[in-house]
């Protein structure tokens, strides 16, 4: 055990200090805004962008400019950030958009739409489904999207 | 033509950490042609320095059976140019690994002073991506790592040598 410094004991006897920590104790979670913050924190890095462009409603790859790897990227910046894992299929729903049971003439099928909805229920899928075509997927998502994602499984 | 930018591993452990130093020296062509009148090492060969320190240091990881690349790198700073007669000592952390890639955050030190701190990011190759097999001919890679002295330091997480492993 070090010796605690005097300034430190001070701020940790502080009422505030004492009700963040017992409120994280106790829940836990990130609010809405917590997470925007850190996930937009991680795109800043990752892509380079400013804050002003990694809004809620920017596309990753039309609008932020991510390429492929990218994502390899960001996801280990929200790894880190936010101390989770986060398994490859489930940002990248690659083994739907490429099975013929899902995937007609380059369309995704009704029961493709479906599986996508189950993996990724926390994406806004309204506008894909439209016109899913399979080439339009990768420009699907938003800042927002993710922060959703993040939502689901640091506030399970 | 040549492409060794670390002169020699000081310390590896596996799926850990790894150092190695760099000498600049007049006698490479780059470090004097560079900058005219002003003989340094060009950072963007620091940062390949350390790709190749933070790269081996991947690689075992996985029994050097992945195609590693350096994919992308992130925040650079540098601090100090290095000049020729410098010696630079890189340090590389692995940060983090997955089956798709990792992180490994490099420095590069002249004696105490931090010269220079970066971020890079590997990717592995799949499989018939850009070309087939194995990035190095067989061989190619075991040599750099003796000229190197890799063998010399390398131990496993538990501090046992590091084996040379057959698909080198």
């Amino acid at each position: 055990m070090y010796p605690r410094c005097s300034h430190v004991q001070r701020l940790v006897e502080r009422p505030e200090f004492l009700s963040l920590t017992n409120m994280q104790e106790d829940t836990m979670t990130l609010s809405q805004d917590e997470i925007f913050a850190k996930v937009q924190e991680a795109l800043v890095d990752a892509l380079g962008v400013d804050d002003d462009e990694a809004t809620r409603d920017a596309t990753l790859v039309g609008d932020l400019g991510a390429e492929s790897i990218d994502f390899l990227d960001i996801v280990f910046k929200l790894e880190k950030a936010f101390d989770i894992q986060i398994p490859r299929e489930e940002l990248s729903p690659e083994d739907i958009l490429t099975n013929s049971q899902y995937v007609q003439d380059g369309v995704v099928t009704s029961d493709g739409m479906a599986e996508l909805k189950t993996r990724m229920p926390w994406a806004d899928l309204a506008k894909f489904e439209e016109n899913p075509r399979v080439q339009d997927f990768g420009n699907l998502l938003t800042v927002g999207d993710l922060c959703s994602y993040v939502d689901s499984k640091v506030n399970p | 033509m040549r492409w060794f930018w670390v002169d020699r591993f000081t310390e590896f452990v596996s799926g850990s950490h790894a150092s190695g130093i760099k000498n600049v020296a007049l006698d490479e062509e780059v470090i004097d042609n560079y900058c005219l009148g002003f003989p340094m090492l060009p950072p963007t060969l620091i940062i390949e320095g350390l790709a190749q320190v933070g790269g081996v240091l991947v690689h075992e990881v996985f029994g050097f059976q992945k195609r590693v690349v350096l994919a992308k790198v992130g925040k650079v700073r540098y601090h100090a140019p290095a000049m020729a007669g410098d010696q630079l000592i890189y340090h590389t952390k692995l940060e983090n690994v997955s089956d798709r890639g990792a992180t490994v955050i490099g420095t590069s030190h002249c004696g105490d002073v931090l010269q220079t701190e970066s971020e890079l990011m590997f990717a592995f190759m799949e499989d018939g991506y850009l070309v087939d097999g194995p990035l190095f001919n067989r061989g190619d890679l075991l040599a750099m790592l003796r000229l190197m002295q890799f063998f010399n330091v390398a131990v496993t997480a538990d501090g046992h040598p590091v084996p040379i492993y057959d698909n080198l």
